[in-house]
């Protein structure tokens, strides 16, 4: 784990080694769970194969923090959640997944050889964030990991389904993205600032997509 | 009741943000000068969490609809209230009826309106201030607008002076020649070849006119390179941090950052400083200086003993006039 200053109150805890690993995600998970019960830490931002905690550094040492993330990172094991699983279907190519021919074409497969492929795996939650609700899927069929585009959309409408660096996601808003955009969700609103539960997603949930 | 007499849609509803959102994907918001919105919430005797207004869009009418005391920080306006002009960092009790008038500072980019008792807009995700990207919080979550009626709290403060009470030392503005951000190296720091390292802090660097509540898009002449490409995987982002994209043209986060991201990280803007740069125009100069984390945690508490103090100062002052 590599331990960097993210502000003065702040600490990123980097567990990553190249490529994102599911096995490190799930201690993470741990991790976030053991941190939520530690009075010194105040928020926790998941990240992919790493994590940020903020803490009151008027109140709190930085070196004592410090020793508490490394402590708990050790008593951090595979988090033991029972996912709740959420099936989404999918209107695939068309107006709103415009790049279903691209990912085709780099990928060597017909459209619907990508359709197959996109559906046929369940996808995990690997944390929340970015934008608000905006959930990273992990779990892409290696032949569907492609890199972001080269030149990001200014407007991608919400509820789209993309791809992009081995992750794939459902838009909660409408905004720009550098993602490869294969189809339009139907589900709930993945963000609703008055609701209860604002998110319809969380880290550990599984997502499966089926073709609509 | 304050009431807006012009269209401003880029001035909002601000507090100091939600951070508790942040792991939602919510940014953080709040005001950008978080220096000047304090001073204002200290001087009509606001907790610090107080909602107020971040004016950024000038000339700003506003109408009281009830006795009300209020502030004005940040920028250094000309302020008229019906006419009187009022001095830099002052707070006064307006009577019903009155016109407040704002009109562009010559130096600085926001200014700030506190009322005693703070705006009464609901709390939505820990926090009051506008969210404009996801339109809610703030007041109906977007910008104002001519005729919008913007409730207060009730005002619990103590009295104010007949003629007003205002601040000593005025609030630092920027200068558009330069300013000095004091840093902490990032997780990517030594990443940076020894020039770019050496650049980041001996050059000038440019603020562009991409620089907004999302963030500062910086220019110098000898972009930053790491030593090798870096694939980083996507992780939490605080306002502060600086981020070198593929260009090598920094860009530094600012109150509405996005809440995660991936590219290299050299520094952190710390506090006070991320407040100062906040008042920077584009086309302003900002040079940055490394400090260590001892350093940068006494700026930190030296601030806020200094807030600490004055408003102990306000307090006293107020009871003073009571006694009297």
């Amino acid at each position: 784990m590599r331990i960097s200053y993210a502000g003065v109150d702040a600490f990123l805890l980097d567990m990553s080694e190249g490529v994102f690993r599911d096995d490190i995600q799930t201690r993470i998970w741990s991790l976030e769970s053991l941190l939520k019960k530690k009075s010194e830490i105040q928020t926790i931002i998941l990240g992919a194969n790493n994590l940020l905690v903020t803490f009151d550094c008027e109140q709190h040492e930085a070196s004592d923090i410090r020793q508490i993330l490394h402590m708990t990172w050790e008593q951090a094991e595979a988090a033991d959640i029972i996912p709740r699983e959420l099936v989404i279907p999918v209107t695939y190519g068309g107006m709103e997944g415009e790049d279903l021919p691209f990912v085709a074409k780099v990928t060597g497969l017909s459209e619907k050889d990508v359709v197959a492929l996109h559906t046929s795996s369940p996808y995990r939650v690997a944390m929340v964030g970015f934008s608000p609700g905006f959930g990273y899927l992990t779990g892409v069929p290696e032949r569907l990991a492609i890199p972001r585009r080269d030149t990001p959309r200014i407007n991608v409408e919400q509820k789209s389904v993309g791809l992009a660096g081995g992750f794939t996601a459902v838009t909660p808003s409408k905004g720009p993205s550098g993602w490869h955009m294969l189809g339009k969700a139907h589900c709930p609103p993945l963000f609703d600032a008055t609701a209860d539960i604002p998110c319809l997603l969380k880290a550990g949930d599984i997502v499966r997509f089926v073709s609509a | 009741m304050l009431e807006v007499l012009t269209n401003a849609p880029l001035n909002t509803v601000q507090d100091l943000g939600r951070p508790e959102s942040i792991p939602l994907g919510v940014a953080c918001g709040g005001a950008m000068d978080r220096n000047a919105f304090a001073l204002g919430n200290i001087l009509v005797g606001n907790t610090p969490d107080a909602a107020g207004l971040e004016i950024v869009f000038f000339p700003f009418k506003i109408r009281f609809h009830h006795d009300c005391v209020f502030a004005i920080t940040g920028a250094p306006t000309k302020v008229q209230l019906d006419g009187m002009p009022l001095p830099s960092c002052w707070s006064m009790k307006a009577r019903a009826g009155q016109t407040l008038v704002m009109e562009a500072p010559k130096k600085g980019m926001r200014s700030y309106l506190t009322v005693a008792g703070g705006l009464d807009v609901p709390l939505v995700l820990g926090g009051r201030s506008t969210d404009i990207k996801g339109a809610f919080g703030g007041f109906e979550g977007r910008g104002l607008q001519k005729g919008d009626l913007l409730p207060c709290r009730a005002d619990t403060s103590r009295p104010i002076p007949a003629h007003g009470l205002g601040l000593a030392d005025l609030l630092p503005v920027p200068d558009k020649e330069g300013i000095e951000l004091h840093i902490l190296p990032a997780a990517e720091y030594e990443e940076f070849t020894e020039q770019s390292q050496a650049c980041l802090v001996e050059q000038q660097w440019r603020i562009t006119s991409q620089a907004n509540r999302v963030g500062f898009r910086l220019e110098g002449d000898t972009a930053l390179q790491t030593r090798k490409p870096l694939s980083l995987l996507s992780h939490g982002l605080l306002p502060g941090t600086i981020q070198v994209p593929p260009s090598g043209q920094p860009i530094i986060q600012m109150a509405d950052a996005n809440t995660c991201g991936g590219y290299p990280k050299i520094g952190i803007v710390v506090e006070p400083d991320l407040s100062l740069l906040s008042q920077m125009p584009p086309g302003g100069y900002v040079k940055f200086r490394i400090i260590s984390h001892e350093q940068a945690l006494v700026r930190l508490r030296t601030y806020h003993q200094h807030l600490r103090q004055l408003t102990q100062q306000v307090e006293a002052t107020k009871a003073y006039i009571i006694t009297r």
